[in-house]
Order: structure tokens, then sequence, then C-alpha cells
């Protein structure tokens, strides 16, 4: 079980690898489509690789409810 | 028709191909005679034994150009339109941080062959091995074959259109003919132009190999592509992009633009014969030369220059070099830039369409590579050897494709 400073970093990572944001810009409290700038495609592709790395189910209704980065990782922590 | 009334230049152009990066290290190989053809490298040749192992693959890889993140949002026919346009673009002078065109005004007009297969193929992979949940949200976007043309626009912000012509091996030629009336409708003052193609893979090379129009000269890569040559045995698949920024001449004065050569005239015709061989007459591809001869306000004998087709087929090559006499007479002096490019199939036209401007600009045509003893039914002057130096006032490129398209474009001296 990662804690939420693991989530957050893996997250960050994944951010990068998809979307090229410097997983040091990827902070709890940025919005992936407003501050990050993340669009709908690369959204899905970040769900999978986070649904991977994390063991967890991201159903499509619930990525549409995660707007922060902080919102994942929330969500990833419960559901891991 | 006979005349156009709006003139249309080219301002700038890029490509990337199996000679080189950019068109000028492309253009320089060309006239130094070397080939672009070599072994295949790649996982496929490994995993399948196909019977031809020669192929002519990029010289520079576009993930070595683009940023990795742009790039795995696009196939790879996308990411080489997008190299070829942004070299172009520079080179019209058109980039910077003031618009110099207005995207209401720009459009944007990329042909390709087969387009995103590769991503197709990778995806069914994912599909097959992992589930839906694999798939690549952009699966789509990579493997419509209007992908290199939307990759494009979205690169240089083009609102005013985009098209993607899909021909076979014509598109490239046609992305030109459709971006000259676009400017003669007056529906913009600058078209991207041009064709991309990259999909030199298992099924591809298998698909060709069964329609026995590949050589397999796999022992003399080099010497493989032989357009008008005895010893021709079919053409060699390539990859990469061209492109041309088409203007109307009174925007591109207005604006200071250098002109290189004019887009005079198009013709475009169909043979409604055979899903792959060409009509035998060559009726279809004299009308197409004809129709440009006649868009571009000239006559037949005024063409003194043709960059054919000619792909190095057995029947191909023959029946072009019939066509040309019969539309436009003995006069043209012929090349067939595939010998050294390979086939680049939807970028061919668009490549070999900058070849001939520039041949026309320079005054030097590239020899044809490899042949050592022309084909007794070609009764034209081929270049061969060392390219050869002259002054054209106008020359052709042709275009010919699976499907019976036929597409001859004139370019004529500025």
């Amino acid at each position: 079980m990662a804690d939420n400073a693991e989530i957050l970093s893996g997250l960050a990572e994944i951010v990068e690898e998809v979307a090229g944001i410097d997983a040091g810009d990827v902070a709890a409290e940025k919005s992936f489509v407003d501050d990050l700038d993340i669009d709908s495609l690369s959204m899905v592709e970040i769900a999978v690789q986070a649904e991977d790395k994390f063991g967890v189910k991201i159903p499509d209704e619930q990525l549409a409810e995660l707007k922060t980065v902080g919102d994942a990782v929330d969500y990833i922590a419960k559901n891991q | 028709m006979t005349g156009a009334p709006v003139e249309v230049v080219v301002t700038g152009y890029g490509a990337t191909t199996p000679l080189g990066g950019d068109a000028a290290s492309t253009w320089e190989a060309l006239l130094a005679g070397k080939s672009g053809v070599a072994t295949t490298q790649g996982a496929f040749t490994e995993r399948f034994d196909l019977p031809v192992k020669i192929s002519a693959q990029l010289a520079v890889e576009p993930t070595d150009v683009i940023a990795r993140v742009q790039a795995r949002r696009m196939d790879r026919c996308e990411q080489v339109a997008v190299v070829a346009a942004r070299e172009a673009w520079a080179h019209a002078g058109l980039d910077g941080d003031e618009p110099k065109v207005e995207p209401e005004r720009l459009a944007v007009c990329v042909g390709t062959g087969i387009g995103g297969a590769v991503t197709l193929l990778d995806q069914d992979d994912l599909l097959e091995s992992g589930g839906v949940r694999k798939v690549s949200p952009l699966t789509v976007p990579m493997l419509m074959p209007n992908g290199p043309a939307a990759v494009v626009s979205l690169e240089l912000g083009a609102r005013a259109g985009t098209h993607a012509p899909v021909s076979a091996c014509a598109s490239g030629a046609e992305a030109l003919a459709w971006a000259y009336r676009l400017l003669q409708d007056g529906d913009a003052d600058v078209v991207i132009a041009g064709g991309a193609e990259a999909c030199i893979t298992g099924i591809t090379v298998a698909g060709f190999v069964q329609s026995r129009t590949l050589s397999r000269r796999n022992d003399d890569p080099e010497r493989a592509s032989r357009p008008f040559d005895t010893g021709r045995d079919g053409f060699v698949l390539g990859e990469g992009a061209g492109i041309l920024v088409l203007e109307r001449a009174e925007f591109a004065r207005a604006r200071g633009a250098t002109v290189h050569g004019r887009l005079a005239g198009y013709g475009l015709t169909s043979d409604g014969y055979h899903i792959t061989g060409p009509d035998p007459s060559g009726a279809g591809q004299s009308r197409a030369m004809l129709k440009a001869v006649q868009t571009a306000g000239l006559e037949p004998s005024d063409i003194t220059h043709v960059n054919c087709h000619a792909t190095s087929t057995v029947a191909g090559d023959v029946g072009e070099a019939a066509a040309v006499r019969k539309a436009l007479g003995d006069q043209p002096v012929l090349t067939a830039p595939k010998s050294a490019l390979g086939h680049l199939v939807g970028a061919a036209g668009a490549v070999e369409s900058l070849v001939t401007m520039l041949s026309i600009r320079d005054g030097i045509v590239p020899a044809t590579l490899n042949l050592d003893e022309l084909d007794p039914g070609v009764s034209l002057d081929v270049v061969r050897g060392e390219p050869r130096k002259m002054d054209i006032d106008a020359a052709m490129n042709n275009s010919f494709g699976f499907g019976g398209h036929n597409a001859s474009v004139v370019f004529t001296k500025v």
C-alpha cells in the first residue's frame, strides 16, 4: 500500500510520461485540465497507467470527478 | 480553360526522405547520385520470413526532431508530415511571433496512401494481449488517413480548411492539385500542401509482395530500384514526406516572400480499368498530362522535362514513357527519382514535385540511377550517369496510383 506521498510521486511520473509536464509541477492542488492543460485523451491514458501502477479501478464516471491531482491521490489511496 | 486567373507560386518547401532529413540534403544527395535503399531494419524483419528484405527508410528518425510527448501522440506518418511542414513553414518565412497569414486564410492539403497502418497493428496487438483498456485513446486520430493533414493544421493553426486526398501513390501530387484549386477558388491565400507516408512493416511489405510489385534484389539494395532499365523487377518501398508552401502570387509579393517556382497547372484523371494495373493504352495518363498542360495555358511542346512516376515495375515504366510521348511529344527529357528515393507511396508525388520545381529553379535534372540498359520500349531521352544541366521553362511531375488514379502537375520558371 502506497502512502499519499508515494501515490503523488507515482502519479507525477505518469503525468510526465504521458503529457510531458515536469513531475515537479504536478502538485496536489493543480487541476488536470485548467492548470496542467491535460486533454481528455491524455486523462484516459493517465488513468489506465494509474490503474496498473496502484492496483485500483478508475471507472469513467469516477475519472470525470477527479478534477485535481489531489482528488486522484485521495481516490487511489482509498481504493487501492 | 487556358491560363490560370490566379498565379500560384511556391514560397517554401520541406522534406524528410531516405536521402536526408530535410529538403536541401535530399536534393544534394539526389544530384550526387546517392541511393536511399538499404537492407530493411526493424523487428518485423525477424518476425516474418519476407522474400523482400530491402526498402528506403528515413535518413533521420522523426523522433529525433519532434519532442517526445508530441511524437507519442502521432503515428509515424503524422510525424514525418509535421517534420516536413515545420521546415516548409520556416523556409517560407511564415514562422515567427507575428502571424504572416491569417489563420482563416491558411489551408492544409496533405495526402497519404495508407496512413496509420502501423498504429492499427500495434493497437490491435494491445487489444489482443491486454483487452480494451490497453488500447490508446489516440488510436483513431493516429490511424486515420486525414491524420497527417490534421496534425499539420494543428501545428500551424490553419483554419481555412484541412483536406486529405487519398489516391494511393498519386496522393501527394493530387494534394498539390487540390491546393491549386483552393487558391484558384479564393478559399485561401496560403496552402500547406504535400504528402506523407511511413508504412514499412510486415503487412504492407507482404501485401506488395503478394501483388508481385516489389523488387527482390535483396543482395544489392542500391541497385534494386532501376526505372526504365531492362533489368528492373519491381519497386522499392520507401517512407517520407514532402511539403510545399503554395501561395497566391499577389499575396506572396505583398509580404516580400522569396518565390522558388510556379505551380502552373494540374490534370487529374482515372483509368476505370484495373485496381492495380495501369490501362495499357496509357490513355488515362496521357489525358492527365494534357489537362495539366491546358490548365497551365501551355502547349504540349512547351514541356521539356518530365519527372516520371516510373517506379521500376516491368509494365508501368514503359507504359508511362509511351503516354508521355503520346501526350507531349518527343522533346521531354525524363528522369525517375524513385531510382534513388524508393517509392514513397503517398509522399512520392509531393517529394518528386519538389524535385521537379528545383530542377527548373537550379537548371539541373538528377540522373536516373541504375539505368544500365534502356528498355527498348522507351524512345525518349532519360537522364542517366550524371545529372544534366538544362534550362527548363516548364516541367511536369507524374504520379499514378493503385485504383487507376493519374495526377500530373506542371511547374514553370519564375
